[in-house]
């Protein structure tokens, strides 16, 4: 055992460190709620992914002959700490770069390598994830959305909600219905599809957060080229699974971070409210700070699997599981320990401060990429080995 | 950057959990948990003369192995999966550590070869009818007279206290308080005005004694450190204790979860297994991320005893309040999940519930744990 990244990862690490600390401008994730208003919100994002990307930073990990650096896991990981200890806001084209991008490594043509990758790279591909629907949450396989084939074109019809980013996107990776006769997880294929078209409106969702992170996208008759299908047609339930998997597993090395900085605030505000003295918040903390440790123990043994070539597995649900409802209850206690002070919300409008927000926000998190119910049913089934749920007989709708 | 264990810590950990599943089978615990002493003499001295178990972290120097303690906290989690009954706890993690962290060459060399090759089981005697952990719980006093010292008071809860043949005893200068005039004595079990009384023990795996000290008598050779000073040294015993339990009840609490799917697959009721229902499987995954997350922490702490650094005293409580509760809870659920036949003697669910809590409570329950650490990270 030992814990040490090397001489070389970590003169990677001081190389973005330097590179941080000139470039990251004021607006840092825990204070860009607070810092711009709706719209220069929007700017600064864009503006700060491309300078991400004019300083090298889209990529890192993607081999060289996709446009990436083709760097190694760790100095990816390395990166992304540097990046969480500076408080850099959360990255807009994550969808791209980390969830679509690497599937269409992994299934993907060539002609659909070369087409999409670098464009994901260069920032002119900003993709969104459409998934859910508003009948196919859980049960994501259960989706309605159709597509067929008319000539050399898909024609989509239906409706996604819960999609990140999709103000910004003008691309979504669509679940869609390809085979009505097949079982429901035979028949859907991974369609890539432009934004920007007649037959796509995105409206947006206003959370219970006051903000509209999220939108409804809907699809009457759009339209993407035929071959924009990724791994197949009708086997896009596996590949959505490799997506899954990335999304699922893609905070394991960092979270403890981003925890870690949050504990040691809501312990300053403890102390300046005079709570440390108080025994049962003293045991709450202590909890929550054995809970994030623990974050970063279990970080360390995942990333020693990936080093050593294993992928994501169901494995994931288990972090998933762990930091979501461990978020919970440290707000919790952050609620508690500011007592009514946490109600009142300063100046003007529903402007929430950064533990408010993530108070409010924090609900979705047991609930996003599958809720801790769903968790558990992998978690039982697909690593422990239980049996599953038997069918139920025949239902009226299918 | 790797943490997992090494090949050859996984032989060993193959090799351990063989001798285990042979040895102490659940018939073999069970007929050892019934006897008073709590010891099977022949598979004491096996464990020590065939597989080296008691030497491993007792240095070369001393007749030891001169393993670190990953290997120590392998063996714990494998002794733990099958609830061992075998002073191994009091005589390793408590004694050989006390005497490696505070104890002179001498002392060292007298005891440790011993411990290694399985003639002397040791124990440490620090609780009081209090229960208390701290340096308050210690109420027995020593007296200097000349070069010698004399030792009076009561110790309890002293694990195999009753079979033990070297008892080192915590006692405080007469008149001290709190952690000043702690003081550590190595004591002979059979020295004149010891008496001891085995105490019948909820969990039978682990055995317990009341230890009276009636005015006995040691030379000056027997002080395990500096004299009145010696809490700092239990401090450091406790955190490389706390560790090594952690690591055991790791052990614990992934066996019940093991139960608990195994019976979950097999016993139908309604026409399908009860492990279909997600009432039973939602159980079983929470009480896989326990048992990962227990392990990511006694993993972790074990690495920082074998460092020795200063992340020791904040990962140790902190793996012993979480293993605690993580084996507890899976201890309890195994038994619910079992149904009625889980709450039988003849089912061994009961024999992991009754180490769960005692090795909760052992060395100081979860909430004194999360207070140490409170104090030790500043708040």
């Amino acid at each position: 055992m030992d814990f040490d990244y090397g001489p070389e990862v970590e003169a990677f690490r001081a190389e973005v460190r330097d590179w941080l600390e000139a470039n990251l401008p004021a607006g840092q994730e825990d204070s860009i709620r607070e810092t711009f208003a709706g719209d220069e919100r929007d700017t600064f994002m864009r503006d700060w992914e491309a300078k991400l990307r004019d300083a090298g930073y889209i990529g890192i990990a993607w081999p060289k002959e996709y446009g990436g650096r083709g760097l190694s896991t760790l100095e990816l990981l390395v990166f992304n700490e540097e990046m969480v200890k500076a408080r850099a806001p959360q990255r807009l084209n994550f969808f791209g770069e980390g969830l679509v991008g690497p599937t269409i490594m992994q299934w993907g043509t060539e002609d659909q390598k070369k087409e999409f990758l670098p464009k994901i790279l260069s920032g002119e591909h900003v993709w969104c994830q459409g998934f859910s629907e508003p009948n196919a949450g859980s049960d994501l396989a259960s989706l309605a959305t159709k597509a067929e084939l008319d000539g050399d074109e898909w024609v989509i019809t239906g409706q996604k909600v819960w999609t990140t980013v999709a103000q910004y996107a003008n691309w979504c990776f669509v679940l869609a219905r390809t085979d009505p006769e097949a079982k429901k997880h035979e028949g859907i294929s991974y369609l890539l599809v432009p934004m920007d078209q007649p037959g796509i409106e995105v409206r947006p969702l206003k959370q219970m957060t006051g903000d509209s992170e999220f939108n409804e996208v809907f699809f009457d008759e759009a339209r993407c080229p035929a071959e924009n299908v990724i791994g197949g047609v009708n086997n896009g339930w596996k590949v959505a699974m490799t997506t899954l998997g990335f999304e699922r597993g893609g905070s394991v090395t960092t979270s403890y971070l981003r925890f870690s900085r949050e504990l040691r605030r809501v312990i300053e505000i403890a102390q300046k409210f005079g709570k440390t003295k108080d025994p049962l918040v003293r045991q709450d903390l202590a909890s929550h700070f054995t809970e994030v440790e623990i974050m970063r123990y279990s970080g360390y043994r995942t990333l020693t699997s990936v080093l050593a070539g294993k992928p994501p597995g169901p494995e994931s649900s288990i972090s998933k599981l762990y930091w979501s409802e461990y978020h919970q209850r440290v707000l919790k206690t952050m609620m508690d320990i500011r007592g009514l002070d946490g109600e009142i919300i300063e100046g003007e409008g529903y402007e929430l401060d950064q533990f408010q927000y993530a108070y409010l926000f924090g609900r979705s998190e047991v609930i996003y990429a599958g809720t801790s119910q769903i968790q558990r049913n992998i978690i039982g089934e697909r690593v422990l080995g239980l049996p599953r749920e038997p069918k139920p007989e025949k239902s009226l709708s299918s | 950057m790797n943490f997992a264990f090494s090949d050859e810590q996984e032989e060993l950990k193959k090799s351990a959990r063989r001798f285990c599943e042979e040895q102490y089978s659940s018939e073999t615990v069970r007929r050892i948990m019934e006897t008073e002493s709590g010891v099977d003499e022949e598979l004491w001295t096996r464990m020590a003369q065939e597989l080296g178990w008691q030497a491993m972290i007792i240095p070369e120097e001393y007749g030891g192995a001169g393993f670190g303690y990953i290997e120590l906290i392998v063996l714990m989690e494998e002794m733990g999966r099958a609830v061992v009954a075998a002073p191994f706890f009091s005589t390793v993690c408590l004694a050989a550590n006390t005497l490696l962290v505070a104890g002179s060459d001498e002392q060292k060399q007298e005891l440790l070869p011993g411990i290694a090759e399985g003639t002397r089981i040791a124990t440490l005697a620090l609780t009081e009818e209090s229960g208390r952990w701290d340096a308050d719980g210690v109420m027995a006093t020593y007296s200097k007279n000349g070069g010698d010292y004399t030792l009076n008071g009561k110790k309890m809860y002293v694990v195999d206290g009753h079979t033990a043949n070297t008892i080192i005893v915590a006692a405080r200068a007469e008149g001290s308080t709190g952690e000043d005039g702690v003081s550590l004595f190595v004591v002979d079990a059979e020295a004149s005005g010891l008496s001891r009384r085995p105490l019948q023990t909820m969990d039978q795996t682990r055995k317990q004694a009341e230890v009276t000290l009636d005015g006995v008598s040691v030379a000056g050779s027997a002080l395990v450190g500096e004299e009145g000073n010696a809490w700092l040294a239990v401090t450091k015993v406790m955190d490389l204790a706390s560790v090594a339990l952690a690591a055991e009840q790791v052990g614990g609490a992934q066996m019940c979860l093991d139960m608990s799917v195994d019976y979950a697959k097999v016993r139908v009721q309604f026409g399908r297994p009860i492990g279909s229902f997600q009432a039973i499987k939602h159980k079983c995954a929470d009480m896989l991320v326990e048992v990962e997350s227990a392990k990511s922490a006694a993993y972790y702490a074990g690495w920082a005893a074998r460092e020795d650094n200063e992340e020791l005293p904040i990962t140790a409580p902190l793996a012993k309040a979480y293993c605690s509760e993580a084996y507890f809870h899976c201890a309890a659920e195994n038994i619910q999940i079992h149904g009625g036949i889980g709450f039988t003697w003849e089912h061994d669910a009961h024999l992991y519930f009754k180490r769960a809590k005692s090795s909760e409570l052992m060395l100081g329950d979860p909430s004194y744990h999360r207070e140490l650490l409170a104090q030790r990270i500043g708040l």
